[in-house]
Order: structure tokens, then sequence, then C-alpha cells
């Protein structure tokens, strides 16, 4: 069936296959949340217990309120983390045998978070523009599967844009490289 | 009438080209970052929130609320159009605004979607009118126990009333409490929990860490699912839209009870999305004919949408009034103040009367023009969908590390972004609420400033709580809040078993 003037469609060529094979369940996941939240709280409550938890004689020391929170969230991790053994509701334990993520929905996230990992360290050394320039047109071509040039121009247009907008006419200063310091700018 | 003639003043302030035209920029970026998928009103104003840095509080404020209506507006175009909520309160929409677009009726239900948004706000903005300036007076004579009081009646119901797992909640809350006093300490002046490092003294920026639970966050989450969509296209003709105005009168129970749902839950943290559903489901109990909803029936649109906007609208009251946000948009809100240097609480009504009132004028100018600008504008919007989202994702992303890093010029600040997208993905995925972490990472040092003045004047005697009438029932309320769950559950023992409620 081929769309008519009034219908908006939109192909996703590299979408998740509805069959892909589940590598984690809510249940794992949240386990392993609860164990660091309680990891962190343990870490946090003992440098609040370092720096006085106790009461002064005016009232609270400055460790006492984040040493009693650190409390409740480690007590709240734990109610969690005891609740992913013994499920006590039927929706609870439902949730809890949820798939988290497929391997084809990961592989997706992966093509998204990776290339920003990459991005946030180049930007140290080229600057947020040539950076964000490089993101956009290489995240086009190789995730998106669009033309070259339509990768190009709109990556330089969006990096002109966002130069123009930021630096030029709003005064924030951005993270520059030496591609900045070549152009002069 | 005093609020009229303030008012008034407000919209001279408001008289101006430059913030006329801030105005209109901000409605159409908020509708465009209504529209994409992935981005929505908390994101978008999180994301443009930088833009403003160096503008004026007023010129700021008005932009950056001018994004929100027009995010809320866009919300409905994408629920209608395509059946995908762009927000999570724009889902009892698509029960029958998707049906009414799949009969060739779009052009309607998106005209009956932005006059009920435009209605709700409406009702929402003439209560902040005349309320907010009475509960700012009266909080005028708080001290830091009321204050407290105030602060843990929030925190408490979330707790009590939220629908997330209790333990959820108090992770959520706890971690931004936690998170809020980490560097400096404001009463003693000495470090907390920055281990040494030196990137930690500053603490966690509020902004910083929403642009990564929602901003980045929400990206890996669009990624996760099919992109691929197929919906209408529309163009709304001054006949429909006349059409539909014409019917108006006919649902005005509809319109009203929606609006006192929606303001009712915005000013207690109920938020939007509750307002719309339920919005919707009193306007099926109430109907002659319950089982024609959910096959296209214009008043289904109008229920929710008209709850969904007040609710958002009617947040921003215990923002102004109190500076307790209302809903997670409130929050960012609330941290723009502060970037701009400004206390938010009762007193900005009496310091900065041109601020608050510029704001309130520019919420009812903002949804005339909003209003304006969605019905003209709808098939431009709608094929902003036809960009493919490889090339919409990496430009978010840009924008979200260009909003952390201006917020302090700190290149960590980047990389705390993304540790909190991560975190946020995993949260969301998991049913950990962010709204309560949001509220506690913004409250968090004037909650504990409030408790250990009132410590510190009381001579560390817990019995400050409950010194006085006003403190004594906040206090009170405030625990039986928290504990309202397990006291539900002791008065249904109590009266014994009983059959279930049917809903």
């Amino acid at each position: 069936m081929s769309p008519s003037d009034s219908e908006i469609v939109v192909e996703d060529p590299g979408e998740p296959a509805e069959d892909s094979p589940a590598l984690a369940t809510n249940r794992s996941v949240e386990r392993v949340a609860y164990v660091a939240l309680v990891a962190l709280a343990l870490l946090l409550g003992y440098d609040n217990w370092k720096s006085g938890m106790g009461w002064a004689s005016d009232g609270p020391q400055r460790g006492y309120l984040p040493f009693y929170l650190s409390l409740i969230l480690g007590g709240a991790a734990l109610w969690g983390l005891a609740g992913t053994f013994v499920a006590r509701r039927p929706a609870a334990a439902r949730s809890l045998d949820r798939t988290f993520i497929t391997r084809a929905q990961l592989r997706r996230v992966l093509q998204v978070f990776l290339p920003t990992l990459l991005f946030v360290a180049a930007t140290q050394w080229l600057g947020i523009y040539v950076a964000s320039l490089l993101l956009v047109a290489l995240f086009m071509r190789f995730i998106g599967r669009i033309a070259w040039w339509k990768c190009l121009v709109t990556s330089l247009v969006f990096a002109g844009v966002m130069f123009v907008v930021f630096d030029v006419a709003f005064d924030v200063i951005m993270p520059k490289g030496p591609i900045e310091a070549l152009l002069g700018v | 009438m005093e609020a009229l003639n303030l008012l008034m003043q407000g919209f001279s302030v408001l008289m101006t080209w430059k913030i006329m035209a801030l105005m209109l920029v901000g409605l159409l970026l908020g509708v465009f970052v209504g529209v994409l998928p992935g981005l929505g009103g908390p994101n978008g104003v999180a994301i443009l929130l930088p833009l403003t840095f160096t503008m004026d509080p007023t010129s700021a404020i008005v932009m950056l609320s001018c994004i929100y209506w027009g995010a809320l507006f866009g919300g409905a175009i994408t629920s209608i159009l395509f059946n995908i909520p762009g927000e999570a309160w724009s889902v009892a929409t698509t029960f029958d605004g998707y049906p009414m677009a799949q009969q060739g009726k779009a052009a309607e239900a998106l005209t009956a979607a932005f006059t009920s948004s435009f209605i709700g706000s409406l009702v929402a903005v003439v209560l902040i009118t005349f309320l907010a300036p009475m509960i700012s007076s009266f909080a005028l004579k708080f001290g830091p126990p009321e204050f407290f009081a105030v602060y843990l009646l929030t925190f408490c119901s979330f707790v009590g009333l939220g629908r997330e797992d209790k333990h959820k909640t108090l992770i959520s809350m706890a971690l931004g409490l936690l998170l809020a006093a980490v560097g400096m300490d404001t009463v003693s002046g000495s470090l907390r929990m920055t281990f040494g490092t030196e990137v930690l003294m500053r603490g966690v920026n509020f902004l910083v860490a929403v642009i990564g639970l929602f901003g980045i966050s929400e990206i890996l989450l669009t990624m996760e699912e099919r992109l691929a969509l197929r919906g209408h296209s529309a163009r709304i003709g001054l006949s429909t839209v006349l059409k539909v105005w014409r019917d108006l009168p006919k649902y005005w129970a509809t319109l009203l009870r929606s609006s006192v749902i929606g303001c009712w839950l915005g000013i207690t943290p109920g938020g939007a999305i509750a307002a719309s559903f339920m919005g919707y489901n009193m306007a099926k109990r109430f109907s002659k004919d319950p089982s024609s909803f959910g096959k296209g029936r214009i008043e289904g649109v109008f229920a929710p949408e008209t709850a969904a906007h007040a609710s958002g609208t009617s947040a921003l009251l215990p923002m102004l009034a109190l500076g307790i946000p209302g809903s997670g948009t409130a929050a960012i809100l609330l941290g723009g103040l502060m970037v701009w240097g400004l206390n938010p609480g009762p007193l900005l009504f009496v310091e900065h009367k041109d601020f608050v009132w510029g704001l309130i004028a520019s919420m009812y100018l903002g949804n005339v023009v909003g209003l304006v600008i969605v019905l003209t504008t709808v098939p431009l919007f709608a094929s902003i969908l036809r960009v493919p989202f490889a090339a919409v994702a990496p430009m978010i992303l840009v924008s979200c590390a260009i909003g952390a890093y201006a917020i302090q010029n700190a290149m960590f600040d980047v990389w705390l972004m993304l540790g909190f997208g991560v975190v946020g993905y995993v949260f969301k995925k998991i049913g950990i609420p962010l709204a309560p972490f949001t509220l506690a990472l913004v409250l968090g040092n004037r909650s504990e400033d409030a408790f250990r003045l009132s410590m510190i004047g009381a001579g560390g005697d817990m019995r400050v709580f409950w010194s006085n009438g006003l403190v004594g029932t906040l206090t009170t309320l405030a625990l039986v809040l928290l504990f309202w769950p397990l006291i539900g559950r002791l008065a249904s023992a109590v009266r014994g078993p009983q059959k279930p409620l049917r809903a």
C-alpha cells in the first residue's frame, strides 16, 4: 500500500528485531542497582559519620542529616533487594520477570551511547564545535545511513548555527580546540 | 483590585519588541521540542536553559515559560496524528484523538486539543493571579520552622501519595537530598562528601543532573524503540476552528471539571499525568454514553487536555508563592531562578514585582499567541517528524552537552551529565521515579538550612515543629501523609473486610 498525500510515513531501517533474545530481566538489573545503592549509602554514611553526625549544643552537626539520609537510602535499597528474592504480590513478580533489555535493543543503545562517549572525550581535544560536527556527520552517515552530502551539509549548518547562537549572540563561551585557533575565533 | 493593577503593570513590562520576539522564539522552540520524539517539556526547558544565562531574569523566564507552553501544545500533535504520546500526560489524548484522525477528523481533534489546553491553562493562570499573591503574603510571616514544615509536607506527600513502590520513591528522594548536600555546607562552611576531590567541592549541579536524567536518558530510551511511524498529516482550516468553537459551550461541564481536577493535582504534587487520566475517566463516567469513548469522541480529547494543561500551569503556583515546585518542569524553572540570581520564595512578590507579574502576564499572552501559532502551523510541525531520528539524536546530544558545560564552564559537568544519563535510563526502566529526585535535589539545601536554622533558634529542641498552630498542623499533616498507606490499611482492617469499590 502506497502512502497517500494525507499520510506521513517514516521508516526505521535499523529497528531492533522483535524476537531478539533477552539479555537481562528487571530482577537481575534491580539487584545490581540495589547493591550499588547500598554500597553508595555505606560510603556516604561512613563519610558523614566521620565528619560528625551527632547533635551539638546548637543543633545537628554537619553530617547529621546526610548520615540519616544514607541510612534511609541504604534501608530502602535493602528492602528493594529483599523484594527481588521474595516477591509478595503477583504484579510485583510480573514486573520483576519482565525483560530489561534484548540483545538488539542493547546494540541500538550502545550505537548512540558509545558515540556520545567519544564525542565528550573529543570535545576536550577538539573543542565542542568540531566534535559536534564530527558527531552529527558520522552518526547520520553510519547509524542513519543517510547520503554523505546531506550529512556534511547538516553537520556544518548545525555546528555553525550553534556557534553563532552561543558564542556570538548569547555570549556563552564554549570549549574550543586547535581548529578554532587556526581560524582565529 | 490590586492584583489586576499589578497584572496590567506586568503586561506593560512585556510590551517591548525584544520580549515579544523572545516569546515567539520560545513558543516555536517549545512546539518543536514537544513534537520531537525523545524530547518534551522538562527536557526542552533544561536543554534550552543555558540560552538564557546572560539575559535579564524577566526576558529569561518569559522565554523559558513560553518553551514550556509550546511543549505542552506540541505534545498533542504527535498524540493525535501519530498515536505517539510525546509526553506521558498526552497518553490519554491518544485514546480518542487518534481514532478521530483515522476517521479523517484530525483537524477537529487538533483544534479541540489546542483549545482545551488553552482553556485549562487560562483557568490555572487566573487562579495563580489571584491566589499566589495571597499565599505569598501569608507565607511572609513564615520562619524557618514553618518553611521546614512545608518542605517536609512536600517530600512526605510524594512518598505517601505517589503511585510507585514506596521504597523506590524513598530511594529517589534520599539520593536527591544526599547529592544536594555534596560540597560546601552552607551553615558551617565546611566540606561534606567530597572525598578530597576538587571537582565535587562545587557540589552536584541541579541542572547538570536534570539534563542528564531527562535529556540523555530519553535519547537512550527512544533508540530502544521502533522508530518507524505512520500517521496522518493535517491542515486546520478556519471553518473547522469555528465549528469546534461553536460547539464548545456544550461541553462546559467537562471543561470545568477537568480544569478543577487539573488545578488541584497541579498544586499538590499529583502531576499532569494523573490529572489527564483522571480528567478522561471522570468525563467518561459522567457521560450519558460511556461506551462511545475511545472511538473518536471529541469530549475524550477535551477532558484530558484541559486537565493536563491546568495541572502543568498551576504547578507554577507553589513555585512562585512559596518556592516549592509542583512538577519536574517547575523545579527546573526554579533552578533557573537561582541561576539568574533570584531567591525563590514569598519575598519574590515583594522584591521582584516586575519579574513576577511579567511572568504571570506572559502566561496569558503566551497562551493566546501559542494557540494562534499551533493552529496555523500544524502541517509544518507534523512534517518535522519526517526528519530521521539519526539526524535529530546527535543534535540533541550536542545541545545537552553545551547546556551542561555552559552552567559552570566545567568539562567535569559534561561527564557528570553522561553519568546521570545512564542512571536515569536504568531508573526509568526499573521504575524508580525521577520526579522526587529532581525535587529533592533542588530543595535539598534550602530544606536543610531551614531545619538547622530552626534547630539553632530553638536550641536543638524538636518541639519547635509543634510550637504553634500553623507549624504543628503542617508537621502533623506531613507525617499523616507519609504514613497514609499504612493508615489506610489499618483503617480498612478495623472496619473489617469489605467489597472492593468498583472503579
